[in-house]
């Protein structure tokens, strides 16, 4: 996915810091700390402020294993998933012993817990016209890798990061498939999860709103 | 540790505790009930006489039982107490200097916490002048409750498309060029619920407490992807949380390479955790999500993660049958913060009309207020300076006629944008919309004096 054509209104915005590429002008007028000098004589023993260096040595490298930790992130593309799989019966095990207390039995919500299942409405996208629909992974979501991303990293509430891959996979399959989204007979893993496409793909669009006299 | 006294002159040593020792059996005897033993030991530490004691007010460390939730558990903070306030404060002296200073205990704002670790606490704008937001009644909003960091042990991690994947500590951090700016908040579901389920009886913190504003400093994004040299290919950054949600979203380039910080100071102190201590981004005029608290880790990439909260949530369900994403500036809008719920005006004569005014796109340029329900409009008084993606005071004196009246402010910003009506707003986001609710607030004030939020006007 191309960044350009979502930044036309962030970059309207830079009233203060209009500052160009990072790697040029002054530090002190990209900070916001041009120096008001109020017609104030700069005596001719006093040096104006320097220019800064471009890099200031501070920090430390990286390691590939301190990336490869913390590094959890899962692309829209599949790109980050890991080894690792699951099928949709398991994922109904580790539903029923993680989810389900919180979410239902089958998904379908509670006041501790937001609803996951549910296709409704089958037609259209009226979530913007009817504030009593209930967004869903299988009416919402645009992307199942999402799903993946968000169970790994912030799921169950109370044990953040305590499923396995496998575990993962398992339930993202079981959620999946509730909403009729892959096979009760399908198993996940990185290929056939990033394969998966999910109904509200499409019902996504770029921020149009610039500013200016027209509300939209 | 004590609660008032000179503690910041070293007074741990072996001999002040022995003074303390003592003092104690003596002053004991003199002192007021309310004075808890801990704080009679401080002040007994920091006074000559103990004989001077027993006429000053009492700091105790226990609120007075009127006191606001918020004041309760407030550590060092001297907690004074409203009935030890005497009648002729001229007559006697007060007590002495304290380590932190405590509101009056006559004023009690505070936040609304829902409670629930994924829930908010919103900032009492009713209760507020001016524009800065004090730092304890800055709103939260939270994932999986508030991360409780070690600053000893906190790490920044940057990688990706970058030619160093670096690590920074917080003291790297600190030691960089830093720059502070004054900027506000504001969660994108702000006015959620006065959108979808008005009642009369909503304070202007219930409608809007979702902003604060405030002066924050760090070190400039743009100043560490200079450190890591940003290769030419990432067009986003991902930022992730160091909180139990690992809250992540998806940053487009230009903002880093613009004004986006990690801050780790606000209102001249470091970071309150419930804000993100010890380090957060901040992106100033950006939807309050994407300014991710606890940021631990930055990712540059070619697109965005397509995280939970910028698709499943902080999407903008359209009236087309689309939802908007990556909507992340914030819109114009405005409050009128007094006279509001639960205010009742005393009797007919001058009144002023005031209340904030930001945007996410630069300067309020005017700010007009009606006060017959948008049938005609006054332009009312900015505060200046008027600052960029700030909160704006606006005021405007109105002489109450002891009628009924309809009380709106409707703010434009310097690139002409306008708060649009409700109906405007409706029409063109739909009644289903989540977040950006920025369209035009009532308040009616009825000929009693009693006011109440307008809603649905």
């Amino acid at each position: 996915m191309s960044g350009a054509r979502w930044l036309a209104a962030p970059l309207l915005t830079a009233a203060v810091l209009v500052l160009g590429a990072c790697d040029r002008g002054p530090l002190a007028e990209r900070a916001g700390r041009r120096q008001e000098t109020l017609g104030v004589p700069r005596p001719a023993g006093v040096r104006p402020t320097p220019e800064p260096p471009s890099q200031f040595g501070v920090g430390r490298p990286a390691t590939d294993a301190e990336v490869a930790a913390w590094d959890i992130d899962v692309g829209p593309d599949g790109a980050g998933l890991p080894r690792g799989s699951g099928t949709v019966a398991q994922g109904a095990a580790v539903f029923a012993a993680k989810c389900a207390s919180c979410h239902g039995a089958n998904g379908e919500g509670q006041p501790v817990a937001p609803r996951l299942v549910g296709r409704d409405p089958r037609e259209g996208f009226p979530f913007g016209q009817d504030p009593a629909l209930v967004k869903t992974v299988g009416n919402y979501w645009p992307y199942a890798t999402t799903l993946f991303d968000y169970v790994r990293r912030t799921m169950p509430l109370t044990a953040p990061g305590s499923l396995s891959n496998d575990e993962v996979y398992a339930v993202v399959g079981f959620v999946l498939a509730k909403n009729e989204i892959i096979a009760s007979t399908a198993t996940l893993d990185s290929a056939t999860l990033a394969a998966v496409r999910m109904p509200a793909r499409d019902r996504f669009v770029p921020d149009d709103r610039r500013g200016g006299a027209a509300f939209r | 540790m004590r609660v008032n006294g000179h503690d910041n002159e070293g007074s741990a040593s072996p001999s002040a505790e022995r003074a303390d020792t003592g003092e104690r059996s003596h002053a004991e005897r003199r002192v007021d009930s309310r004075m808890s033993r801990r704080g009679l030991l401080a002040a007994a530490a920091a006074s000559a006489g103990g004989a001077v004691l027993a006429r000053l007010p009492a700091a105790a460390q226990t609120p007075a039982p009127g006191a606001a939730p918020a004041a309760r558990g407030a550590g060092a903070t001297q907690a004074l107490d409203a009935t030890a306030v005497p009648a002729d404060p001229t007559v006697a002296p007060g007590p002495p200097t304290s380590a932190l200073g405590a509101r009056s205990p006559f004023e009690h704002p505070a936040r609304a916490p829902t409670g629930v670790i994924t829930g908010s606490s919103m900032t009492p704008l009713h209760q507020l002048a001016g524009t800065i937001t004090p730092s304890d009644l800055v709103f939260e909003r939270h994932h999986a409750g508030v991360a409780l960091i070690d600053p000893r042990r906190y790490e920044l991690m940057i990688h990706g498309l970058v030619e160093r994947p670096m690590v920074f500590s917080l003291d790297d951090l600190r030691r960089l060029p830093s720059v502070s700016r004054t900027v506000f908040l504001e969660c994108s579901g702000n006015g959620r619920a006065a959108f979808r389920a008005p009642t009369r009886e909503m304070t202007p913190q219930a409608v809007d407490g979702l902003t604060s504003n405030g002066e924050w400093t760090g070190v400039l994004v743009s100043t560490l992807f200079r450190e890591v040299g940003v290769r030419r290919d990432a067009t986003w950054f991902r930022a992730e949380g160091g909180d139990a949600a690992r809250l992540s979203r998806s940053v487009p380039i230009e903002k880093g390479m613009s004004d986006a910080m990690i801050a780790y100071a606000f209102n001249g102190e470091p970071l309150r955790p419930s804000n993100g201590y010890p380090a957060r981004l901040l992106l100033p005029g950006y939807e309050g999500n994407a300014n991710v608290k606890w940021v631990r880790r930055i990712e540059l990439a070619d697109g965005p993660g397509m995280f939970r909260d910028e698709t499943a949530k902080y999407t903008d369900p359209l009236s087309n049958g689309t939802a908007r994403q990556f909507s992340l500036v914030m819109d114009v809008k405005s409050i009128i913060t007094s006279p509001a719920y639960p205010v009742k005006l005393a009797a007919p004569g001058w009144v002023e009309i005031t209340g904030i005014a930001w945007s996410g796109r630069g300067r309020i340029g005017r700010v007009d207020v009606s006060t017959d329900g948008g049938r005609s409009w006054t332009m009312a008084e900015l505060q200046v300076p008027v600052l960029p993606i700030a909160h704006t005071r606006f005021r405007l004196p109105w002489r109450w006629d002891g009628g009924d009246a309809t009380l709106m402010s409707r703010a434009v910003d310097e690139t002409g944008a306008v708060q649009p009506t409700l109906a405007e707003f409706r029409d063109r986001r739909g009644a289903g919309t989540d977040y950006h609710f920025n369209y035009v607030r009532a308040w009616v004030v009825e000929g009693d004096g009693r006011v109440f939020f307008g809603g649905a006007l």
